[in-house]
């Protein structure tokens, strides 16, 4: 065997390196050592994700008989995902030392790690079998991880009901790798490709619409959303901001892969049309969900799945343009929603409080908090000038560019979308600001973790899109991966 | 790279204003005084560096053949749209953004300075907001110094607006009191309204040359390029090229900020800010935006003729116009305002006409360039005046805010008798007031009687108007001095007798008039022209003549009415009252402005719009959000908890996405 095609997977190995060294000091450490598990497992995940940001890493090349692939755009949606995994690292540090989790704090960073090693593979890989590995390593620790606050029964049902979920869509979608195996002979991606060209059958199409609802179980699209609500609400904040966003992320790539790649050349009208349909119900049915819930936690599970839609703008585009602009919201969607989630996790840990009136006046008493949820909110609803707008701006551009008209009326569609949303997010920044009444949230101060993790947030919602370097960057990238299908 | 610090030019004021505006309270008021001021010093001393190095050193491609050239700093592509619609951020220097840099540091810090001792007590008590104008004062500068060195018409735009919003904020500082909120309403819509027609312009502009950037607009040889492709490109919109139309509308946006008429209204009002900013934003450095706008699109203008000569017809009037409501006006600072407006008319009509001369002398005929020492000499006589004007006017106004200071009123009826109280401000009121009348030596003399030499260029007539309004000036300053400094003895009003201010706010006073006594001697001819190359200027002794006979006519009408306490003032006041009273209520243009937003755009455009927008549209938007509400409700079991239900859901979602593909496709 050549051992040199490990080369093609640095950050891979990095990633393991980062988790066997978490398992070596938890598992080796003195017990008063432990305490300070979550700030060593920030701080080597922190200069793990900042070595990686070395472009020389990001030269291309296959590995595995071509079941492996990296190039300049797996490297950069990877690296968001670490930037992401890292601000969710950093948030949950007090959080993961308080009384009922320290005890098994050490497998919380184990299994996370562990499921962003999983989407690593997920994103790089270019045959079915890889990818459902991939996708598998990434989903099951995540039941765990839902369970984690073990005194809380809605922990327990979250977990639950995403293990059962998440093992009803696999079946599903294993249905539908093996369709596409009984027509086409091969699970390579590049093989796949061609073999599929052969004509058209209904046979094909159940695979393929099989295969889209496998993957829109992680990606929480609309019908295959149903999860998302309670899962949000039942488990740890931490864990829930690291689904909406870390895998949600990973997902919608690998996605756009498989869709154009696998189906790309012959079926991109059929899997459009799926696609269609799913945004508009995705994007309309979040809205109108979200619009309704006093619950923050389960306010942002919809408002995610609404956000899902709009990155499925990216992946219906099927071009460079789409995958790059997807990228984008993807960064521009970490840094936002983490921000939500971090104000949300504080607030939680200090007083208990998640419902959206807990918030009333919330300025008056945490005005740093108030201000950091504001700039998420308004990030989220694009507003400009801030990151937002322009991830929207350059998703909408991506998916004008396929120049079909249908298009266009969808991209109408999610802008009075977003119109509507405006109202929901602009409802917490009206609770925090306007209401007059006495605020429940006492005034406190927030652990240096998560004040780190949040100033990023930040800085990444002011500047991420003022900054045009990073999306004419991750055009180049995309640009370059994009032919190799 | 050359003049790389010239960037910490432009950003040490941000840093300034990001550092006092976030720790704001947190920082004592006196610490935060001297933590701007210092600022400005070092930001000064850098600027001067970079100006003195671009004008009179070498090797750093400033020079090539005797021409000046424009350095390029640094200028990365900020926001990439396509491949040719590219907006930049930049720094670039020319002749005249070195002398702006020079303008605007100077002023700035002498009214930093200022400010330490004017701003430390509102009425009796503490300044509240303190910490809070400083950082203001570093935003404003930060955005003026941007506009200055841009190095496209875009940059301009963006900080041409981030000028407006901090003049609005500094406007606006005294915000407890209703008349500073209404006049900073004002000067932000009417700047607003005027910087839409740039935009226009600016859109218009790009979208036929293809092109924001100053180097390729008005380049070596670029502006007869651009031009020729934006007239092939867009023909004529009702007869007038689509060029002209675009350079008109941009000088649109210039003459909202330069308060020309009839976009003037707002700088009279703006004196309601404190008195520093008068003297920063409206004196020296804002109000000239747009003649700098003007001045930076030279080449295209020139030709664009009929662009041109709008700009000279609008110059010209208003500054009579403004000239003559000066010589009515009993509010020192609204004096002064005015007079700020007609000295603006100056330097726009000088630009206006030095147009047609650089126009004139591409013909063989070189005649003029023989007689006036070069083409484009109202061009250079025009930022000149804009340099001395900058520092006389700011000089005028720091003076002014010493005497409010020390009498508690803007009236100059409250003043009267000063002198014996106030010497050192008296002395350097009456500096700046000779240096605006043009009496040599001082610095006004020079500038002006270039324009008026630029001004007979074009024609005998321009020529007498300006140096008319040239004596009106001399005038209505006089008349202020005089009935500030002079007139009665002082009646003093509050307890204390009026005195010489603190030496924070004196000694901007001496630096400014020393500035005013000697900028005429700066050899500005061979330092800021039109094409970068040195104009050999000799004084034209009719003019010069002829203007200071004027110039001292004036002194001495001012002087025989306004000297001691006389009643000839009111008896010429009542001969002609109805032009008296015309021109004390701003030939009622406020009042013009008045009946036609209320009476005619509220009454008969917003009424039935806001009756539509209220029945209508908010009755469709009312029915959308129930509909909405509605439909959310309508949703609402999908979401039971039961997650067989959820998976059922899944299945079905799966199989009917199937089916009805199978059915659209193959069937």
């Amino acid at each position: 065997m050549d051992y040199s095609q490990f080369l093609m997977m640095p950050q891979e190995i990095g990633l393991l390196t980062v988790f066997l060294l978490v398992f070596i000091y938890d598992t080796f450490m003195p017990e008063r050592s432990q305490r300070a598990l979550p700030a060593f497992t920030a701080i080597i995940f922190g200069i793990f994700t900042a070595l990686t940001m070395c472009p020389c890493l990001a030269k291309g090349g296959q590995a595995f008989g071509g079941m492996f692939e990296a190039n300049d755009a797996t490297w950069a949606i990877k690296l968001i995902l670490s930037v992401g995994t890292f601000l969710v690292l950093l948030m949950a540090t007090k959080w993961s030392n308080s009384e009922f989790i320290s005890v098994r704090r050490g497998e919380f960073y184990e299994l996370l790690l562990l499921t962003l090693f999983g989407m690593f593979l997920m994103v790089s890989a270019r045959h079915f079998l890889l990818f459902v590995i991939g996708l598998e390593t990434a989903s099951l620790p995540i039941a765990a991880l839902a369970a984690f606050e073990k005194r809380r029964y809605e922990s327990h049902e979250a977990a639950a009901k995403y293990l059962f979920t998440a093992i009803f869509s696999s079946a599903i979608l294993l249905m539908g790798i093996s369709l596409v195996y009984g027509i086409g002979g091969t699970l390579y991606f590049n093989e796949l490709a061609v073999a599929l060209t052969i004509g058209r059958s209904a046979l094909l199409i159940t695979a393929l619409a099989f295969v889209i609802a496998g993957v829109g179980f992680k990606l929480s699209l609309v019908p295959f959303h149903l999860w998302t609500a309670d899962v949000y609400q039942g488990a740890p904040t931490a864990v829930t901001a690291y689904l909406s966003v870390i895998s949600k992320g990973a997902a919608a790539f690998s996605f756009l892969i498989i869709l154009a790649q696998v189906f790309g050349a012959a079926y991109s009208d059929v899997w459009q049309w799926m696609l269609y349909a799913l945004i508009i119900l995705t994007i309309t049915i979040g809205n109108l969900f979200a619009m309704r819930q006093r619950n923050l936690k389960r306010f942002l599970a919809f408002s995610s799945i609404s956000q899902a839609g709009y990155i499925m703008l990216g992946v219906i585009a099927g071009n460079a343009v789409g995958m790059a602009s997807l990228m984008f919201y993807v960064l521009v969607y970490v840094f936002s929603n983490l921000a939500a989630f971090g104000v949300i996790m504080a607030v939680e840990r200090e007083s208990g409080k998640t419902t959206i009136d807990d918030y009333n006046g919330l300025f008056r008493t945490n005005p740093w908090l108030a201000f950091t949820m504001m700039l998420a909110m308004f990030s989220l609803g694009g507003i400009p000038p801030f990151a937002g707008f322009f991830s929207k701006f350059f998703i909408f551009v991506g998916a004008c560019q396929t120049g079909s008209v249908a298009i266009y009326v969808l991209v109408f569609i999610a802008l009075l979308n977003t119109i509507i949303s405006l109202y929901y997010y602009l409802l917490v920044v009206k609770a925090m600001f306007i209401s007059q009444d006495d605020c429940v949230v006492p005034a406190f101060k927030s652990a240096c973790g998560e004040r780190l993790a949040m100033v990023l947030c930040v800085l990444g919602i002011v500047f991420i899109g003022l900054a045009s370097c990073l999306y004419a960057g991750l055009n180049e990238a995309s640009a370059a991966a994009f032919p190799a299908f | 790279m050359p003049f790389s610090y010239s960037i910490a030019v432009v950003a040490l004021p941000l840093l300034m204003f990001l550092v006092l505006g976030l720790l704001d309270d947190r920082l004592g008021r006196r610490t935060a005084g001297v933590i701007g001021t210092v600022a400005m010093l070092v930001t000064t001393v850098l600027a001067y560096g970079v100006a003195l190095t671009y004008f009179f050193g070498t090797g750093q491609g400033q020079i090539v053949d005797g021409i000046r050239q424009t350095v390029t700093v640094w200028n990365p592509a900020w926001l990439t749209f396509t491949e040719d619609l590219v907006v930049r951020m930049g720094i670039a220097l020319d002749p005249i953004a070195a002398m702006m840099l020079v303008v605007i540091t100077t002023v700035s810090l002498m009214v930093h300075l200022y400010s330490l001792g004017y701003m430390s007590n509102h009425e009796g008590e503490p300044e509240k907001g303190y910490q809070r104008y400083y950082a203001f004062l570093g935003l404003f500068t930060f955005s003026m110094l941007g506009l200055v060195v841009a190095t496209n018409i875009f940059q301009v735009f963006i900080f041409f607006e981030m000028v407006g919003v901090s003049s609005y904020l500094l406007i606006g500082f005294y915000y407890t009191s209703p008349a500073a909120v209404h006049a900073s309403k004002k000067a932000f819509i009417v700047t607003r309204l005027a910087d839409l027609f740039f935009l226009l312009g600016i859109l218009i502009l790009s979208f036929y040359t293809g092109t924001f950037d100053f180097e390729s607009l008005v380049g070596t040889g670029g502006a007869a390029a651009r031009v020729a492709q934006g007239s092939a490109h867009g023909g004529t919109f009702m007869g007038i090229s689509i060029m002209a139309w675009a350079l008109t509308f941009i000088f649109i946006g210039g003459a909202g900020k330069s308060a020309m008429y009839p976009l003037h209204i707002w700088l009279p009002d703006a004196m309601e800010g404190p008195t520093p900013v008068s003297a920063l934003i409206h004196a020296a450095t804002m109000v000239v935006a747009g003649v700098y706008l003007v001045a930076k699109l030279f080449p295209l203008y020139v030709l664009e003729q009929g662009a041109m000569d709008v700009i000279a017809v609008v110059g010209a009037f208003t500054a009579f116009y403004a000239a003559a409501i000066a010589c009515t006006q009993s509010d020192i600072k609204r004096a002064l305002a005015f007079s700020t407006i007609s000295q603006i008319a100056f330097m726009m009509t000088s630009l206006a006409v030095s147009s047609s001369d650089v126009a004139l002398a591409v013909s063989p005929s070189d005649a003029l360039i023989e007689i006036h020492g070069g083409r484009g000499l109202g061009y250079m006589a025009s930022m000149f005046h804009l340099f001395t004007h900058a520092m006389f006017k700011a000089l005028l106004f720091l003076c002014a805010g010493a005497i409010i200071h020390a009498v508690g009123s803007n009236e100059n009826s409250a003043m009267h008798g000063l002198h014996k109280h106030m010497p050192i401000t008296s002395i350097a009121f009456l500096i700046g007031c000779l240096a605006i009348a043009g009496i040599p030596p001082f610095a006004g003399f020079w500038s002006k009687d270039e324009i008026l030499v630029a001004c007979y260029a074009k024609g005998l007539g321009w020529g007498l108007w300006m140096t008319m309004v040239a004596g009106l000036t001399a005038f209505y300053m006089f008349r202020l001095y005089l009935l500030i400094f002079f007139w009665s003895d002082h009646k003093q009003h509050g307890h204390h007798a009026p005195a010489d201010a603190h030496w924070t706010m004196t000694v901007p006073l001496i630096i400014l008039a020393a500035i005013s006594v000697v900028a005429g001697f700066v050899p500005a001819h061979d330092m800021v022209t039109w094409d970068g190359k040195p104009l050999h200027t000799q004084l034209d002794w009719t003019v010069a003549g002829s203007s200071v006979l004027v110039a001292c006519l004036g002194i001495g009408l001012a002087w025989r009415l306004y000297y001691k306490e006389n009643d000839a003032p009111e008896r010429m006041k009542a001969a002609a009252s109805g032009l008296w009273t015309a021109a004390y209520h701003r030939f009622y243009m406020d009042e013009l402005y008045q009946f036609i937003t209320h009476k005619v755009i509220f009454q008969c455009v917003s009424k039935p719009i806001a009756w539509f927008d209220r029945k209508v549209i908010d009755g469709t938007m009312n029915l959308m959000g129930t509909v909405t509400q509605y439909c959310a409700a309508m949703v609402r079991p999908l979401q039971s908890g039961k997650v067989q239900a959820y998976v059922l859901t899944y299945l079905i979602g799966a199989l009917v996405l199937a089916a009805a593909l199978i059915a659209c496709v193959l069937i």
